[in-house]
């Protein structure tokens, strides 16, 4: 949310293209998932149910894990799971520690310092690194970093609709499952709104706009999104209504586990149960 | 301030979820209340909207931008409770589809963002601006005070979450577990920012777009004024919010033990004598053992943990209250209808 304090002159042009890049990315990963999901492998192949409940078990070992290697041994599993998968450890490994410099790298180091604790290592000017310090940026960026690629692995081998009718079987109320599904179809369709209209806009600036203008544009991309996404909200409720639309809806898709299902939810269950039992 | 997986321990993840589930109640009974099938897209829609809206890059005076998050302005459209269900759809959203936030945190951040934001910059906008014309000038202030004070309060709330953990939760040698620094840095670390620098885009986004809306299509203020009127026509008198402030204080009543020494005179015979007192007075001694608490000392040994003994005792306490009250109350009404009845 807090953006790099860049030059004035650069900022004027730039609001655009970082608000359209985010939009590109934002759509570009949605259907890299997408495409990774569907993707003949191991995971893909699982009930998704098995793996939103074996997700959670392992990010929950996490962080109750009061030893370090044990998260590391649940980050490799993590990305053991991955390989028969085809997705590579690599792409795991890579959007990962793309994000952790972002944000808890920055927020990892000063704890070296400020954590108080017995000395570990002297660096000149003064500045000691405490043992505590040490192990307390450990713990952060290995839990920080297992955990989200445990979450990108469910992400990476389970389409949304998948991943939405899981959670329906698991008793995730079926209001909240259906604002869920539409609101994940609508941001798509809002994201491509916005980056069409941030883009003829974009394409039609000649020089430098002050930031007045560019808060100004923004707040009129955002109102004019805002009675889009209410006049879109009116259309779908009257397409609902001319289908029959009289409450939340039931899920046809039905789900059987099968021997492999129950194999592998058993197995990793189990390890995610001795995980937490030898980190507590 | 979408905060990760890895910086809150289970425990606190799990005391937020708790507390952000009345508000979403709330929120579902207001929806069904309204609603029916009409409100499903509405809100679908306006929660994808939160989501677009949290990737615009606004420029600030002076150099700086920032991402606004859209609850103030969700909040001030759709109502508090409504927005709370908006944006904590977009925030499940990027946790789960996104990995942008943590999915055991998801209470967390829902609490943190999607009520705190849009029910304190609802209360803000409504108390500068609600009895003044849609078109009133007072109204983007109210809009604008709402966001800064809705985001720089969230960002408070996340403060303080991450200050508690390493008091909270550290290994035998003191070594923090999950977010490393105390409330005297985390707290600051949040909330300077945030109060700078994020929390003035939200305002200044949600009431741009109040004055966008101010020109370009009023009627949408009017139908979230009428609604918020109707609501508070039909509000029955309930104690929800008053449910929410025991349920904090009871989550919270831990933060007790980090005062150092017992309080002053409310000693047990074994308190006296490691004061130093050469005997204890024989009808302390006699009287001490008389009565054995079933939670004494707010500790339930068998959980083994006396921060959630301390809870479980905040949690029983409340209730008994509230038992014998309304056993009270039912008794003196019962009187009372016998005596009119008589």
């Amino acid at each position: 949310m807090l953006r790099s304090f860049r030059s004035p002159a650069r900022n004027r042009r730039k609001v655009l293209e970082l608000t359209l890049r985010s939009i590109t990315n934002s759509l570009q990963q949605g259907e890299f998932a997408e495409e990774l999901s569907r993707r003949a492998g191991f995971l893909q192949d699982l009930d998704p149910r098995v793996k939103v409940v074996v997700a959670l078990e392992f990010l929950i070992s996490v962080s109750l894990s009061r030893d370090p290697w044990v998260i590391v041994a649940i980050y490799a599993l993590a990305l053991g799971l991955a390989l028969p998968s085809s997705i590579s450890p690599g792409l795991l490994l890579g959007r990962v520690w793309l994000f952790m410099p972002f944000f808890t790298i920055p927020l990892a180091i000063p704890a070296l310092f400020l954590t108080p604790g017995p000395p570990q290592i002297e660096l000149p000017f003064g500045w000691i690194i405490t043992r505590s310090g040490m192990t307390a940026a450990l713990f952060l960026l290995l839990r920080v970093s297992a955990s989200l690629t445990w979450s990108l692995l469910l992400i990476y081998t389970t389409s949304w609709n998948m991943v939405l009718s899981a959670l329906s079987s698991l008793y995730l109320p079926e209001a909240f499952a259906l604002i869920l599904g539409m609101t994940y179809r609508y941001v798509n369709l809002l994201l491509r709104a916005a980056g069409d209209m941030l883009m003829s806009r974009e394409s039609r600036v000649v020089g430098q706009l002050s930031r007045a203008d560019g808060r100004r544009l923004m707040a009129a991309a955002a109102g004019a999104l805002l009675e889009k996404s209410l006049k879109l909200s009116g259309d779908v409720y009257l397409a609902m209504q001319s289908r029959g639309y009289h409450g939340p809806m039931t899920s046809v898709r039905r789900f059987e586990m099968q021997a492999k299902d129950w194999a592998t939810a058993l197995t990793l269950s189990l390890l995610a149960a001795i995980c937490v039992w030898i980190g507590r | 301030m979408h905060i990760p997986d890895g910086y809150l321990s289970p425990a606190s993840s799990l005391v937020m979820a708790i507390l952000v589930l009345p508000f979403w109640a709330a929120g579902m009974r207001r929806m069904r209340g309204n609603m029916n099938a009409r409100n499903v897209p509405l809100v679908a829609m306006l929660a994808a909207f939160s989501f677009v809206i949290m990737l615009f890059n606004v420029p600030l005076p002076g150099g700086t931008s920032g991402h606004a998050v859209g609850a103030a302005l969700a909040g001030i459209i759709l109502g508090p409770e409504i927005a709370t269900i908006a944006i904590s759809i977009a925030l499940i959203i990027q946790a789960l589809f996104f990995g942008d936030g943590g999915i055991l945190a998801i209470g967390a951040n829902c609490f943190n963002i999607a009520v705190v934001v849009p029910y304190v910059a609802v209360v803000v906008y409504r108390l500068i601006g609600s009895t003044t014309p849609l078109s009133s000038p007072r109204r983007l202030i109210g809009a604008a005070a709402g966001g800064w004070l809705g985001l720089t309060l969230a960002a408070l709330l996340t403060g303080i979450e991450f200050g508690l953990q390493p008091v909270l939760f550290h290994a035998a040698d003191g070594t923090p577990l999950y977010a490393p620094y105390p409330l005297a840095i985390a707290v600051p670390a949040m909330v300077l920012p945030h109060a700078l620098v994020a929390s003035v885009v939200e305002g200044l986004l949600t009431a741009l777009v109040v004055a966008y809306l101010q020109r370009s299509n009023i009627e949408v203020l009017a139908t979230a004024e009428g609604a918020a009127l109707a609501q508070e026509a039909v509000r029955p008198r309930r104690f929800t919010a008053l449910w929410v402030v025991l349920i904090v204080l009871a989550v919270a009543s831990p933060l007790g033990l980090l005062a150092p020494g017992t309080a002053w005179g409310e000693w047990g015979t074994a308190e006296l004598t490691a004061r130093g007192f050469q005997s204890v007075p024989a009808g302390l001694q006699q009287l001490s053992g008389l009565w054995g608490a079933p939670l004494s000392s707010y500790n339930i040994p068998a959980l083994g943990n006396t921060n959630l003994g301390y809870i479980v005792s905040a949690a029983v306490g409340v209730l008994l209250a509230a038992l014998l009250t309304w056993l009270f109350t039912q008794l003196v009404a019962s009187k009372g209808r016998r005596r009119g009845d008589g």
